[in-house]
């Protein structure tokens, strides 16, 4: 009998990519702390997590919504651009009213909804590579803002302006709200239909087709869902600036970053397996790992250097023992 | 019976080309002589070099999005290193030339023996080489290039009827002579069959590994090549290769070569750059302005790839009269 249930419980405490994210966060965070003791500071006092809370905050409603979009085996690079564009947008319609808010975060998450449906319609009717559609969505955009704004424009009303920087106790609103819009997530993949779907076609996308799902209109949601997200990201940005800026979205390298995080939380980028609780644990590890360089006051260039080694490192613990061979 | 053999999706991004082409005769008088084509091709000398480095890595089923910031990185380190010394050039590219070796060397091992996916890879390897730039110079490059590090970028040699010819359009010429050469050779073609099916290789025999390493290793190389030519024109900043890897893709992918991997020609890709650099080129006769030209290279190589991808119906419908040995995978390049 014993026998039989230690495979189970075996299989249950399994080293998932998802705890082995966290086992290197908790591992990331002693290790700060101690270094940021050494150097005279606490990591993880009230400042310090609030610090990594408000930096996890924008990162990780773009990578909940690119989390998606690679699970269904797709990929977008506009989400950068989009969110400066929604920012703008939210802060031109409310333009300092506060009756304005709901119609100008309503706009913002508007125009996203139609970006993510021509990303979608451009991959999935004109069969465009999601790599090369994307990119060509966000040089579009980028073309729009380039040609319209050259800084910031329209302006936040002083109430909309909680949203950016109320807090519970150490912990900002705005990092609530997305914790809760991550669970829907993992909730909206694991527990309903379009979710399994998104599974099924990321794994094989001629198995799902076969099997009957519309593959099209799966595919065409995770986008829309995805390009959301990025929308939301850029009203909160415009929250917390007080403004629309066109290059607040592409200055943080949301694009390839938020990519970054969805890998680093074991998200195959191939498609097919992962998900929201992993990339949670990505943007926590990302964000934890800018407050230590900050507290310790290393150069900014040197993060970036960093960030490209643990990617790399992460992603290879991943593929080690797996040999599935698989490119991207 | 001889014929022109064009490989699937070549020509639709020669015949935009030429229309480009004919259009820039038109709009500016500078183009109706050899002169206005020769700086043209000046001008996409670079790209085209970058172009056909990611033609390896693309065909052969991966990404190299470490290009830009390596061509960055070569002008960066040129800069410092040269000091405006002209004893110090031949040294100082036989360096650059190791450089770009190390991280080719890099890029494909990482990818082949971690088995982590060439995006990541090669987005790691972007990090790590802007950041590092940026944590040497601080933003403001330091030191000069010498004269003669700039004669392959701006420099030429006098030929009958044409005027002169620059050096940069030489070196372009024989890099697409030479990657034309070596991929209608046995490894150019297990090269193109790794990408169209791995395993089939693998189970030939192919070291698959090996080839895989060697496009990147030609792709980190080339950026060297194309960091040479844009330090002899465009001159020293922390800025000169942004955003030059996605156009470099954009260039391989607006000449019909398949991402993914399998399928496309390298001439395609050469020509997928000379001709996003003639729509540039167009675009400013235009007077279009420069912040709308991404907005059009955008919508640009949607099209492109939609017309790729969908081209396989719209050939249905206009059937041609092909030959009646369909060639084998491998063949195609």
């Amino acid at each position: 009998m014993a026998a039989r249930e230690l495979p189970v419980r075996h299989r249950a405490f399994a080293f998932t990519p998802v705890v082995v994210v966290y086992l290197a966060l908790a591992a990331l965070l002693v290790v700060g702390s101690v270094l940021v003791a050494l150097d005279g500071g606490v990591l993880l006092d009230h400042g310090g997590v609030l610090n990594i809370l408000t930096r996890s905050t924008v990162l990780g409603l773009v990578a909940i919504g690119q989390t998606l979009v690679i699970v269904t085996g797709s990929l977008d690079l506009s989400v950068a651009y989009l969110a400066g564009l929604c920012s703008l947008v939210a802060a031109e319609t409310m333009a300092g009213s506060t009756a304005m808010i709901v119609p100008g975060v309503l706009a913002a998450l508007a125009v996203a909804a139609v970006v993510g449906l021509v990303n979608g319609l451009v991959i999935t009717v004109l069969k465009a590579n999601a790599f090369i559609a994307t990119l060509g969505v966000a040089l579009v955009l980028r073309g729009y803002l380039e040609h319209n704004y050259t800084g910031p424009a329209g302006s936040v009303p002083r109430a909309f302006q909680h949203v950016g920087y109320d807090r519970i106790g150490p912990v900002p609103v705005s990092a609530l709200l997305m914790l809760a819009l991550a669970a829907a997530a993992w909730w909206y993949l694991r527990r309903t239909r379009t979710g399994y779907h998104m599974y099924a076609v990321g794994g094989d996308i001629d198995v799902a087709r076969l099997s009957g799902v519309r593959t099209g209109r799966t595919i065409v949601t995770a986008h829309v869902v995805c390009a959301v997200m990025a929308g939301l990201a850029g009203v909160f940005l415009a929250s917390r600036l007080g403004s629309g800026a066109p290059y607040v979205g592409t200055d943080a390298g949301y694009d390839l970053e938020s990519i970054a995080a969805v890998v680093l939380g074991g998200t195959a980028l191939a498609g097919g397996r992962g998900g929201v609780a992993g990339t949670i644990g990505g943007v926590l590890i990302l964000a934890t790992l800018d407050t230590i360089f900050d507290d310790l006051g290393v150069n900014s260039f040197f993060k970036d250097v960093v960030r490209g080694v643990v990617l790399v490192v992460a992603v290879a613990l991943y593929a080690r023992g797996r040999h599935t061979g698989r490119q991207a | 019976m001889t014929r022109l053999r064009l490989a699937d999706g070549t020509a639709p991004v020669l015949v935009v080309l030429v229309v480009l082409l004919a259009a820039l005769a038109f709009a500016g008088p500078a183009y109706a002589e050899p002169s206005g084509y020769l700086a043209l091709l000046k001008r996409a000398a670079p790209l085209v070099v970058l172009a056909v480095g990611q033609y390896f890595v693309v065909v052969s089923g991966g990404f190299d999005l470490s290009v830009g910031s390596l061509v960055t990185a070569e002008v960066v380190i040129a800069a410092r290193l040269v000091d405006g010394d002209d004893a110090n050039t031949s040294w100082v590219i036989a360096l650059l030339l190791g450089f770009g070796l190390l991280v080719g060397l890099v890029n494909g091992l990482v990818t082949t023996k971690l088995l982590v996916p060439s995006f990541i890879v090669t987005l790691g390897m972007l990090l790590v080489l802007d950041g590092a730039v940026f944590l040497w110079t601080g933003g403001a490059p330091r030191g000069a290039l010498s004269p003669s590090f700039r004669v392959a970028g701006r420099g030429g040699a006098d030929v009958p009827l044409l005027g002169q010819v620059p050096w940069s359009v030489v070196v372009l010429l024989v890099v697409v002579g030479a990657a034309v050469w070596f991929m209608r050779g046995p490894t150019g073609r297990l090269l193109v069959a790794v990408g169209d099916n791995e395993k089939a290789v693998r189970l030939a025999g192919g070291r698959v590994d090996r080839l895989r390493l060697l496009a990147f290793v030609l792709s980190a190389l080339l950026a060297t090549v194309a960091a040479i030519l844009l330090a002899g024109f465009a001159g020293v900043s922390a800025q000169v290769g942004q955003g030059l890897e996605f156009r470099a893709i954009t260039a391989v992918v607006l000449g019909g070569v398949v991402l993914g991997g399998g399928r496309g020609s390298v001439v395609a890709a050469a020509a997928g750059a000379v001709t996003l650099e003639a729509l540039f080129s167009l675009l400013n006769l235009l007077g279009v302005s420069g912040a709308l030209e991404s907005a059009v290279q955008g919508v640009i190589i949607i099209a492109a790839v939609a017309y790729a991808a969908r081209g396989a119906a719209l050939r249905r419908l206009f059937p041609r009269r092909r030959p009646t040995a369909k060639p084998s995978t491998v063949d195609r390049i």
